[in-house]
C-alpha cells in the first residue's frame, strides 16, 4: 500500500465485514514509534482462523482464495522493525464480549516506513460506506490529539444518517481543523 | 473550528429534506473496496464520485456505495453502475479523473464512456 492510511481503511473493512457495531481506530505517535490499534466488537475469529490469518494463502472468502489485507499490514510494520499482534475472541452466542484487536507497531525513522498519508480520507470513506457502524477515531501526536466519535455526532443528528453529504463534509473539515490546530 | 452547533444546523436543514431523499437509488454507483481495490486506488475514486454526484443535481437520483471484491483484481479499481431497466456497466482501472468524466458523460449525459469499460480493456 502506498500509504499507511490505506492499510487502516482495509483492516477496518475486515471489522465491518465481521459485523462490528463499534470500530475504534487509535494511532499513537511517540518519539520514533507509531502504534496503530484497530479494535472491533464483531464476530471475532476462532483460534484456527486466527493462526492461519497471517498466512497469505488463508481466507474465508470464496471469490478469491488469497486474503491479502493482514499479510500486507504485517509486512508494512515488520519492514520497519515493528510487529503485528492480533487478539480475537469469537462470538460463542453466550452474550460474552467478543471481537478482534489488531495492534501494529512501526518505527517511523526506518527507511521503509510508509507515511500515514491521508488519514482523514480513510475516516470519511469508512463512515460513508458504513453509516450504521460507530467509529471512534483517536490520533495522539506530539502537539496534541485529534478525535472523532460518531456516537457523539449521532446524538446531535438523531435520525439524520451519518452518510449525508453535508455531514461527511462537516466531519472532513472538523478533522482538518483539529490537525491544523495541532500543527500551528 | 467546525462546531457541533454547525452539525445541529445541518440536522435542522436535513429534517425538511428527508422526503426528497425518497425515490433515490434509481442509479447505483458501486465501488469495489476490498484490499485489491484499495491498493489500486479505490479510495480517491470513491470520494470523487461522492463529491461529483453531491455537487450536482444528481444527488437525489444516484447513490454511491461500496462493496467487497468484485473478483477481477487485475482490473481494479473497478466501478459498477446499475440503472433501472438497463444492463450493468463495469468500468475498470479507474481514477478520480475518470470518475469525474463518467459523472458528466454517463450519469448526466446518459452515454457510457465505452473506452473505460471492461469490454474495451480485456
Ligand atoms: N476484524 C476481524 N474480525 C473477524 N475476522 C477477521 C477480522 N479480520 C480478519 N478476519 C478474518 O481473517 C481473514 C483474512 O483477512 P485478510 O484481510 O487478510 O483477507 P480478506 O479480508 O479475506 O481478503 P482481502 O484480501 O480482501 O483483505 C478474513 O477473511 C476473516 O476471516
Ligand atoms: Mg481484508
Amino acid at each position: 500500500m502506498k500509504e499507511l492510511s490505506l492499510n487502516i481503511l482495509d483492516i477496518a473493512e475486515n471489522s465491518a465485514k465481521a459485523r462490528a457495531s463499534l470500530i475504534e481506530i487509535t494511532i499513537k505517535e511517540a518519539a520514533n514509534l507509531l502504534t496503530l490499534i484497530i479494535k472491533d466488537d464483531g464476530t471475532g475469529m476462532s483460534e484456527k482462523t486466527l493462526c492461519s490469518v497471517i498466512d497469505p494463502f488463508y481466507t474465508t472468502r470464496t471469490t478469491r482464495k488469497v486474503g491479502l489485507g493482514i499479510p500486507l499490514l504485517k509486512m508494512a510494520c515488520e519492514m520497519t522493525g515493528g510487529k503485528l499482534e492480533i487478539k480475537s475472541r469469537e462470538d460463542d452466542g453466550s452474550g460474552a464480549p467478543h471481537g478482534t484487536t489488531v495492534v501494529a507497531t512501526f518505527y517511523t525513522d526506518h527507511l521503509d516506513f510508509t507515511p500515514l498519508g491521508d488519514v482523514i480520507s480513510t475516516v470519511i470513506t469508512l463512515i460513508q460506506g458504513h453509516p450504521d457502524i460507530d467509529f471512534a477515531y483517536k490520533h495522539s501526536l506530539k502537539g496534541g490529539e485529534v478525535t472523532l466519535d460518531t456516537r457523539e455526532l449521532r446524538a446531535v443528528l438523531e435520525d439524520i444518517p451519518l452518510d449525508t453529504y453535508d455531514v461527511i463534509l462537516w466531519i472532513k473539515e472538523n478533522l482538518a481543523d483539529q490537525y491544523e490546530a495541532i500543527n500551528k | 473550528m467546525k462546531s457541533l452547533a454547525e452539525l445541529q444546523a445541518i440536522k435542522e436543514r436535513m429534517k425538511n429534506k428527508v422526503i426528497l431523499r425518497e425515490g433515490s437509488g434509481e442509479v447505483r454507483v458501486v465501488v469495489g473496496m476490498a484490499t485489491c481495490g484499495i491498493a489500486a486506488g479505490a479510495r480517491p475514486v470513491l470520494n470523487a464520485f461522492v463529491e461529483a454526484v453531491n455537487n450536482s443535481d444528481l444527488a437525489g437520483k444516484v447513490t454511491v456505495s461500496q462493496t467487497g471484491c468484485i473478483g477481477i483484481c487485475q482490473f481494479e479499481p473497478v466501478v459498477e453502475i446499475y440503472e433501472a431497466g438497463k444492463e450493468k456497466t463495469t468500468y475498470v482501472k479507474m481514477t478520480a479523473e475518470k470518475a469525474q468524466e463518467i459523472v458528466e458523460k454517463h450519469l448526466k449525459g446518459g452515454k457510457p464512456v465505452s473506452e473505460y469499460t471492461i469490454g474495451s480493456n480485456s
